[in-house]
């Protein structure tokens, strides 16, 4: 059974007396280990799915598991953990907190969880060392440049060992050599075994991910399998992660 | 997300907004302060009018006095009135169990009848004079300071003596606070009415609390500037209403029972009979708590010895108590009131910064919801930082009320001391609370139902 199933799922806004279909029919398997990449022009929806996939919004219907629990008909406190616990995201404009510090930020999603101080402290430290800026804890986010700055997010996404990552436009604030060096991160992260979904409006950097989900006017267009149609990532991943 | 990670997460975000923390905190630091002092100046007055019942004789003392006004069904009885006489005290005695220290009073109020008392060129003109037992000591709550006071020898033998209240040395032989020295006038012989008696007791000279803190103020001051300095007008009526039953007992003068009755109340002449009517009975029921049933003892025997007419009536100070009361609770409720609207004025105070604070931090929010914090741990948060602001608020106001209310004391050191009870700083400190969690509600309600995807996307 696949990590992620959406089955017809249609989200529908009301906008005035105009009724608007964001999403129209979506079915979509995630399997456990995927890198996807969703891709579409903007207002194709696809930030709309990642949401929906994200569990911070419900859709208007259709049904969704993820890790084998139903999402469609939980309740608002249900999703809450399901997103502390089983999701990690990453965000266009970051979306670290400014007043705590790196560590702090990283922290987040572990207080509500529930974790005593220390087994924050040292996950905290754990998935900083991932992202290589343990020695950044005790910097504001201010302190620290965009780049670090995602990876802040990216070791705040982790902290959880969460079941899938959600990154959405994760470069689209940075300039193209950090960006790259977010998307070797990301890389690096499913050659560990991370289910990895990636929302991007740039053909370019969904080539670069195994698969691909192109969205148009709220309905997946293609779903693309680099591997099943022949052609490999030609993302190198044998360069040092920026220091 | 555990109780003191919110309180941590509550009090940096009041830290980093000191000031408006502060302005916040104003309403509910008024609110607290006049709380505390409002309770306290309360406290403070009950006190001075618990002082004077108790200078009065206590709640137990009842009052049986003469009264020619029968009631109307009576009132073709008028010619037989027999009055009080020493056989209803004889009465009581035996046939009241309820009550004790029944004492027979023959009063001659100055006011009424006057009453010249007279040392060599002095005179003084005391507010009552009565003829009594000795056990009208303890019924009024008097002290001897010197010598003694008169004993049932002297009553039986109707000698010329007589107790005196502290004013009437001071008219008759001079004020030590004006002449500088204190003259005992134990053995000297004075003049009631023209009748010689021998001065055998003084009482102690009977204070308010404030009058004693009024004394030690002019020493303090006379220490301060011995080359004389203001000499405070220390007139005799400035000590308010709870302050009269203190100087009637420093303006009395009592002789025995008999001696009255023999020098004042005898034939004075042909066509006279003596006067055996007494003005009234004082006594003290044994149990407050069953007052009404001695009353109704002493009414029984009443009736029987008076043949059921009614010339009589009971005073008791529980009219006194009952006064008291309601002044008292009518001080607190205003107080409450003034306390209430401080405390509702900073609760929208509370409620008006922490909807700021949402406002502002609606991405905060958002991204906390996103990474995992349910409605209830955002609701939990804004509430715990409303409660925080009240409850640093309702300390800093605890604070503010004690120097408030030493400044009152240092700037009318006179009155009636208010007095803070941690009662009263724990129900402000409680209501300071309250009102902080109710402040909170609002912006925690508002801020718990930010939907995680619009408060991501809110610049």
């Amino acid at each position: 059974m696949a990590l992620v199933e959406l089955r017809d799922i249609r989200k529908t806004y009301h906008l005035g007396g105009e009724v608007i279909h964001a999403l129209d029919g979506v079915d979509l398997d995630v399997d456990q280990g995927d890198f996807t990449s969703i891709i579409g022009p903007s207002g194709s929806g696809k930030s709309t799915l990642m949401h929906i996939l994200g569990c911070l919004d419900t859709p208007s219907s259709g049904s969704m598991t993820l890790d084998g629990m139903d999402i469609h008909d939980a309740t608002p406190r249900q999703l809450a953990k399901v997103r502390g616990e089983k999701i990690g995201f990453v965000f266009q404009f970051f979306n670290l907190l400014p007043k705590l510090s790196v560590a702090q930020n990283v922290e987040l999603p572990l207080i509500y969880k529930g974790a005593s101080s220390r087994e924050r402290r040292e996950r905290a430290m754990q998935a900083l060392d991932l992202v290589n800026l343990e020695d950044r804890a005790k910097h504001r986010p201010s302190q620290l440049s965009g780049g670090q700055q995602q990876r802040v997010a990216i070791a705040r996404a982790l902290v959880n060992d969460p079941r899938i990552i959600f990154a959405d436009e994760p470069t689209g604030n940075l300039d193209s050599h950090t960006g790259e060096m977010i998307l070797e991160t990301f890389c690096k992260l499913h050659e560990e075994g991370r289910t990895i979904m990636l929302v991007t409006h740039d053909p370019e950097i969904a080539a670069l991910t195994p698969k691909k989900i192109e969205i148009r006017d709220g309905k997946i267009a293609s779903d693309v399998d680099a591997k099943l149609s022949g052609r490999e990532s030609r993302f190198k991943l044998n360069r040092p992660a920026d220091t | 997300m555990n109780f003191w990670n919110t309180m941590f997460i509550g009090m940096k975000e009041i830290w980093a907004h000191k000031f408006r923390s502060l302005l916040t905190m104003l309403g509910i630091i008024l609110g607290v302060s006049s709380l505390v002092a409002m309770s306290a100046l309360v406290k403070g007055m009950e006190n001075g009018m618990k002082e004077a019942l108790v200078a009065m004789g206590g709640l137990e003392k009842v009052r049986v006095e003469f009264q020619d006004d029968l009631p109307p069904h009576q009132r073709h009885l008028t010619d037989q009135i027999p009055g009080l006489l020493m056989k209803d005290v004889y009465a009581l005695q035996s046939g009241a169990p309820l009550v004790e220290n029944i004492t027979p009073i023959v009063e001659q109020h100055g006011y009424r009848t006057r009453i010249n008392v007279t040392y060599r060129n002095k005179r003084a003109r005391p507010w009552r004079l009565y003829g009594t037992w000795p056990g009208i000591l303890d019924l009024e709550d008097h002290r001897v300071e010197h010598g003694r006071m008169f004993n049932e020898i002297d009553n039986e033998e109707a000698r010329s003596v007589c107790v005196i209240g502290i004013e009437l040395r001071n008219d008759l032989f001079g004020d030590p606070e004006k002449t500088g020295e204190e003259i005992i006038p134990i053995g000297q012989t004075i003049r009631i009415n023209g009748q010689p008696f021998t001065i055998v007791g003084m009482f102690e000279h009977y204070m308010t609390e404030k009058e004693k803190k009024e004394k030690e103020l002019a020493k303090l001051q006379a220490q301060q500037n011995p080359q004389g300095g203001v000499v405070r007008d220390k007139g005799r009526g400035s000590s308010g209403p709870s302050g009269y039953v203190f100087r009637l007992k420093n303006n009395s003068i009592f002789i025995p029972l008999k001696t009255m009755m023999i020098q004042f109340r005898a034939a004075a002449g042909l066509d006279e009979k003596a006067d055996p009517r007494l003005s009234g009975i004082y006594m003290k029921v044994r149990d407050i708590s069953l007052l009404e049933t001695a009353l109704q003892q002493i009414r029984n025997v009443l009736q029987v010895s008076h043949n059921g007419i009614e010339d009589w009536s009971f005073r008791t100070e529980e009219d006194l108590a009952d006064g008291i009361q309601v002044t008292i609770k009518n001080f607190r409720m205003s107080g409450v009131i003034i306390a209430a609207i401080a405390l509702v004025v900073g609760g929208i105070g509370i409620m008006n910064i922490m909807l700021a604070s949402v406002s502002e931090r609606v991405r905060e929010i958002g991204i906390r919801k996103a990474v995992g914090a349910t409605t209830t741990d955002i609701f939990v948060q804004i509430i715990i930082e409303s409660l925080i602001i009240a409850l640093i608020g309702g300390i800093m106001g605890l604070v503010v009320s004690i120097a408030l209310v030493d400044s009152i004391t240092a700037f009318t050191p006179t009155e009636n001391n208010p007095v803070i009870t941690g009662e009263a700083m724990l129900f402000a400190w409680g209501c300071s609370a309250m009102v902080g969690i109710i402040a909170g509600m609002i912006p925690a309600f508002k801020a718990s139902k930010l939907h995680p995807i619009q408060a991501l996307k809110y610049d």
